[in-house]
């Protein structure tokens, strides 16, 4: 891998501003939403714990890719190989901490019950 | 007004607390008294405190580094001398004091030592290692300096004000609750690492981005010097640790102060749950120390070899394959937890695993000496040292990654990280220490108090740390406030002539700074390149200007400056020079770091109308340095062809480094 040119600083022009400040609204947004309904559920326990548990899980996973798309400009195009790269290695990462976590806790949960 | 900050704060109830409360009193107006009187503190705003060039942040990073170091030694030898004289007294230490200490001690050796003293390095050189002008957020590097240093004014505060956590440095609940500990020593803890993990987090973002984005021209990664490597791993397990750290720190956090039960033995609350969290972080944070040592042992193992460093590939691929594997081992710092055993066989045998690539790494080092011309200077010294003394720290390691042994949470224990850490990790910042001081100074530090303060260290780390292996197969917890077995105590007062070993090595690496300077004009360094250096840091002059290179080079291999040497160019001088672009000194950092300390100390007494303050002043300052559009300015290139005129340019191939 070469190393890249140097960045200039070149002006922004104002379509791309209004552009980026309008992916930045969308953003922030979406994270408010789905920061919202796990506390939501959670304040008026409207499912049953099991149904809760899942919602945050999922509700965490989309809030996570909200912030790699909207704040970080994480796409899956070619272009971006680097960026892929980082995301795979995250992706290890977070499977082998996240899965570990899950089966220590579980198997320790099972040995003490 | 005052939220539970009362006047029982101030340290009346011991004598020896006051008297380390006076020490760092008198220390701070010392330090300003001294300041005021030499007229200073313009100079030491506009050139120091508000610089946003990386050399001179590393060098503020080291300096708070060897400041702590010597606060957590005092520590270590009130602990070594409590236990030397406990045996069946209560020594001169009530139980309560001593926990602080070995908390505080913990503590600030890792969080307020090793840390900013890594960071530092990064800072003085892989910026110009990898040809780099400045890094890629030079105001976050400011704004990371500033958090470390507020932290480490946190737990300094605590001597003064209140008492530090007595519950280990790990604070494991249940007991760092507020049901068992509703002091405000836990909180110290909470918001001292805090404030550090997110200035070690950022600070990783950023050289990650640096090294990625910013290399010369032509250096792709596999022709990157080791020490920027080990950088790079290091970075990548900042960026994935720490987060958990602060989860786990923020949520102890939640439950003493919201009455939250992450944690807590009841509702629902598991305390594995911390432990596991604390030690996602906890066994990168060892990789995370001993990676940047093994990158200086790679550049002084080859410089003063006079050789290429041996299987250049085999070294990057053994450092990325710790890396890697540092992430899967964490739950053998809690093998007695009570896991099933096929966990506790899947953990305890990705352990010594590890060995592998690090026999790796040292067979390099080895064969790079096999045949070379060794130099035995300091760096090399302590770089000798290390590799004799590591490997025994790499055995007891294998020793307690087996579940059933009975070492678990004994001195055995102590003796083994210590093992790891002194070693690994300190006598490789030393070994950086020694050998990039000419490149940030312009001068070397004087060689015999050197190996001095190197023979003091190593005699007194085998003296200190042997002895409790020994008392570790004999069965002595650790953490111990007094005892009751007499065969112990021999063991304890040769332990306690280590660490006065180790107090002279510190004391004559004071010596040999002081003398240093004062024999600045013999031991200078005009060429810039003092050891016949092979790494493009070198390339640069010594102190190197703010812009470090006035031409970025082209890089066609390793060992890029060694070849420029070799094919007879001294630093490359074109014939025309530019406008050089470079940030602008900001004092937002500062501030930033400031109004951090008075958030957290407001939030640790919970004085709210405080925490207010200081939480505003934060987002103020955030703000201040994100509005301005000209952060930056132009060097012309008449300046910049000024200082380069000035430079005594390198003869190729004869400087020598002194023997």
């Amino acid at each position: 891998m070469a190393a890249p040119p140097r960045l200039s600083k070149m002006p922004i022009s104002p379509r791309r501003r209004q552009s980026t400040i309008k992916g930045y609204l969308v953003g922030v947004v979406l994270a408010l939403v789905l920061t919202a309904i796990p506390f939501g559920l959670v304040a008026t326990r409207a499912l049953r714990p099991i149904q809760i548990f899942v919602v945050i899980g999922i509700a965490a996973i989309a809030q996570a890719v909200v912030h790699l798309r909207y704040f970080l400009h994480l796409d899956l195009k070619p272009s971006s190989q680097n960026k892929l790269i980082a995301l795979c290695f995250a992706g290890v990462v977070l499977f082998i901490l996240f899965g570990g976590t899950l089966w220590i806790m579980f198997n320790l949960n099972y040995r003490k019950m | 007004m005052l939220g539970k900050l009362t006047i029982d704060a101030l340290p009346f109830y011991s004598g020896i607390a006051m008297g380390g409360a006076l020490i760092v009193v008198f220390a701070v107006l010392g330090v300003v008294a001294l300041v005021t009187w030499l007229g200073q503190w313009r100079y030491l705003w506009t050139e120091w405190l508000t610089s946003l060039d990386h050399k001179r942040i590393g060098v503020m990073y080291v300096t708070l580094a060897l400041l702590m170091l010597v606060r957590g030694f005092i520590d270590a030898l009130m602990m070594r001398t409590q236990q030397a004289v406990a045996l069946n007294s209560d020594g001169y230490l009530p139980p309560g004091h001593f926990d602080q200490i070995f908390t505080s001690h913990a503590t600030i050796m890792v969080f307020f030592v090793a840390i900013p003293f890594l960071v530092g390095l990064f800072n003085v050189v892989v910026p110009q290692q990898i040809g780099a002008r400045r890094l890629a957020f030079p105001f976050m590097n400011s704004a990371c300096l500033w958090l470390t240093a507020a932290g480490a004014a946190l737990v300094m505060i605590s001597l003064v004000i209140g008492k530090f956590s007595t519950a280990g440095w790990n604070a494991y609940p249940p007991y760092s609750e507020a049901q068992f500990n509703p002091d405000v020593g836990v909180d110290y803890w909470i918001w001292a690492v805090l404030l550090s993990a997110i200035g070690s987090m950022l600070t990783g973002i950023n050289f990650l981005v640096t090294i990625v984005k910013r290399r010369a021209p032509g250096m792709r990664l596999m022709m990157m010097p080791l020490f920027t490597w080990a950088t790079l791993c290091t970075n990548i397990l900042m960026v994935f640790a720490f987060p958990s750290l602060i989860v786990a720190a923020a949520l102890l956090g939640l439950d003493r102060y919201l009455g939250m039960h992450f944690f807590t033995d009841g509702d629902g609350g598991n305390v594995m749950n911390y432990v596991s969290l604390f030690w996602i972080w906890g066994h990168p944070d060892v990789y995370i120390l001993i990676l940047p040592a093994f990158g200086v042992y790679s550049e002084v193992v080859a410089t003063f070899s006079g050789r290429r460093i041996f299987g250049y590939e085999s070294l990057v691929y053994s450092t990325a394959a710790i890396t890697v594997l540092s992430l899967v081992v964490w739950l053998h710092h809690f093998l007695t937890m009570g896991a099933g055993s096929d966990v506790n066989a899947f953990f305890g045998r990705a352990a010594p695993l590890i060995a592998v690539p690090t026999a790796v790494t040292i067979f390099g080092w080895l064969f790079t000496m096999y045949r070379g011309r060794v130099q035995f200077t300091v760096p090399m010294l302590f770089t000798l040292g290390f590799i004799v003394t590591f490997v025994i720290g790499g055995m007891t390691g294998a020793l307690l990654a087996v579940v059933p042994v009975d070492i678990h949470d004994t001195t055995f224990l102590v003796a083994h990280f210590h093992n790891l850490l002194i070693p690994g990790a300190l006598f490789g910042y030393f070994a950086g220490y020694q050998y990039w001081f000419p490149k940030a100074f312009g001068f070397r530090l004087e060689e015999k108090w050197g190996r001095r303060a190197f023979w003091a260290w190593i005699v007194g780390f085998c003296l200190a740390f042997i002895p409790l292996y020994i008392l570790g197969f004999m069965g002595m917890p650790q953490r111990l406030n007094r005892y009751y077995d007499p065969g112990w105590q021999p063991y304890l007062i040769v332990a306690e002539c280590g660490a006065l070993f180790i107090l002279c090595g510190i004391i004559f690496l004071a010596v040999q700074l002081a003398a240093s300077i004062r024999n600045r004009a013999a031991l200078a360094v005009p060429t810039g390149d003092p050891w016949d250096g092979r790494t493009l840091e070198w390339a640069t002059a010594s102190p190197p200007a703010a812009y470090n290179f006035a031409v970025v080079p082209h890089v066609h291999g390793i060992d890029p400056w060694w070849a420029m040497k070799q094919a007879g160019a001294t630093a490359p001088r074109p014939a025309r020079f530019h406008d050089i672009i470079m940030p602008d000194n900001s004092s937002a950092g500062v501030v930033l770091g400031a109004m951090s300390f008075v958030f957290a100390f407001a939030m640790i007494w919970q004085i709210w109308w405080l925490a207010a303050v200081g939480a505003l002043g934060i987002f103020a300052a955030v703000l201040s340095q994100t509005f301005r559009d000209h952060a930056e300015h132009r060097i012309p290139a008449s300046e910049v062809e000024a200082i380069e005129s000035r430079r005594i340019l390198a003869p190729a191939l004869v400087s020598g480094a002194p023997t």
